[in-house]
């Protein structure tokens, strides 16, 4: 994604006769326009909720229970992922338990955290954790499996302890795999935070869309699928702009690998 | 892993004077980078002992470096080449500020100013070899040992690093201890080359080389008793695989 890419009109124009087709599909019906309301008046009530502040609040916290779960996972996973890595032993003992846990869809854990959390932020936040630990996790292990046996033992010539060698080239070495793992993550994340908001929230996008559906206000439902499709957006974009500035020595290399 | 253990490495005794530069030379599979490994303290013996200065090596010594072949594997591909060399630094315990100047010179010394904020892939093999070259400089280590580090470039940039690592090795005064299977290299750059033997490799020969520095690639390589020596440790070598 850079610069010098054409803007594209045709998938523009493709996105806009999607709406149109929408806007006019939904006036044409007025049963439809029940469930599905033209788009300019999801617009409004888009407009009227973010004036009136009305989502604030659940914007906020969906955000906020995002980043505590998404980055509770990111240093959790990291270091466990490094150790299992590291420690060829640990691996083996804890492989079967890392692949049975880590394919099952993890929104099956949410009754279990429901028990063991009650309803609320703790339980949310927990299995958000949970859930976006897993692709982490696995990606770290793999790339620091991954790592030149020569890197390592370039660290040791120059007679690094192994804590200097982890932080300064095991960690580096297993970035790419790292930031992998962290994007996948990301929309994990998300989506975690916002089923559990449906199920058991009080507050949040989650919440918001579903109370809003129940109170048949189609439009503030939409909308609020909308902001969380717009959170989603923005914090991808931002995850990449992060990748792109941290991962700068990585880009070129790639691209010659690719040739 | 099973499978059966072969002794890569016999008794062998040997010292080298501060300063100087020795070469390992013998065929290949012969153990030598086992033994440089083990020098450099990275594999421990499964059996015997490694002494240096009398004392039993145990663990990677603080003055000695090691300089891989595969210089690809061996650099950090998240560093610039200034990051490279000023980990050398870092590593001996240099402060960032003092660093950075020390570090440039360097560079420089090895040929490679003005890439100093190039990535590794950005350079050629030879160049990458000189980036490792000097953050093993930065390091200032007593000894520098070299496992084979022109083996995997092209003729013609082995024998400008030959030239550049004489140069830096004249100027810093670095004990040099080498690895090569290139006869030819071994002569042109040391003071004293042992030749080992098969497995499990002891020294089968040793020669002193006291053609005049600084040396040069056509002169020295031209002279008469340089084709003497070059077949002397070639026929050593071929009987030992023969044998």
């Amino acid at each position: 994604m850079n610069g010098s890419e054409k803007f594209n009109w045709t998938g523009w124009l493709v996105f806009g006769l999607f709406l149109l087709l929408w806007e006019c599909g939904s006036r044409a019906s007025p049963k439809l326009q029940l469930y599905i309301p033209p788009v300019s008046q999801i617009v409004v009530a888009l407009s009227h909720l973010i004036v009136s502040g009305q989502v604030t609040t659940h914007l906020l916290t969906t955000l906020r229970r995002f980043l505590e779960g998404y980055l509770l996972a990111a240093a959790i996973a990291v270091t466990v992922g490094v150790a299992l890595g590291y420690f060829r032993f640990a691996h083996s003992l804890t492989e079967m338990l890392i692949e049975f846990l880590r394919p099952m869809p993890s929104v099956a854990i949410i009754p279990v955290a429901i028990l063991l959390l009650g309803i609320g932020d703790a339980m949310i936040v927990a299995v958000t954790v949970y859930a976006s630990t897993w692709p982490i996790l696995v990606n770290t292990i793999d790339g620091v499996r991954h790592i030149e046996r020569t890197l390592i033992d370039t660290g040791r010539t120059f007679g690094l302890a192994r804590r200097r060698i982890l932080w300064q080239i095991v960690l580096p070495a297993a970035a790419p795999y790292i930031v992998t793992g962290l994007r996948v993550s990301l929309s994990i994340a998300l989506i975690l935070v916002t089923t559990a908001e449906m199920i058991a929230g009080s507050k949040g996008l989650g919440f918001f869309i579903l109370d809003e559906e129940r109170s048949l206000q189609s439009s503030n439902m939409y909308a609020g699928i909308i902001l969380v499709a717009v959170l989603g957006y923005l914090l991808n974009r931002l995850f990449l702009a992060l990748e792109e500035k941290a991962m700068k020595w990585r880009r070129g290399m790639v691209a010659r690998e690719a040739i | 892993m099973g499978g059966e253990t072969t002794a890569a490495i016999g008794n062998i005794s040997c010292q080298v004077e501060t300063g100087e530069f020795v070469s390992f030379v013998g065929p290949s599979g012969c153990g030598k980078t086992t033994l440089l490994m083990s020098i450099a303290g990275l594999i421990a013996p499964t059996a015997g002992k490694i002494l240096v200065k009398g004392r039993a090596i145990n663990g990677p010594p603080p003055n000695l470096v090691l300089v891989f072949q595969e210089f690809n594997k061996s650099l950090f591909a998240w560093r610039s080449v200034l990051g490279n060399v000023l980990f050398g630094l870092d590593a001996r315990g240099k402060k960032l500020r003092e660093s950075e100047g020390k570090a440039k010179t360097l560079i420089e010394l090895v040929g490679l100013k003005g890439f100093e904020s190039h990535y590794p892939w950005e350079l050629s093999g030879g160049m990458q070899q000189r980036v490792a070259i000097a953050r093993a400089l930065a390091y200032e280590p007593e000894v520098l040992l070299m496992d084979e580090p022109f083996g995997s470039l092209d003729a013609l940039t082995r024998l400008e690093l030959e030239d550049t690592l004489l140069r830096l090795w004249e100027e810093l005064g670095t004990t040099i201890l080498f690895i090569t299977h290139d006869i030819e290299e071994a002569i042109y750059l040391s003071d004293r080359i042992w030749v080992l033997s098969r497995r499990p490799s002891e020294i089968i020969e040793e020669l002193w080389i006291d053609f005049p520095r600084p040396r040069h690639q056509v002169t020295t390589r031209a002279e008469g008793r340089f084709m003497e020596i070059r077949n002397q440790i070639y026929k050593q070598i071929s009987n030992e695989n023969t044998a």
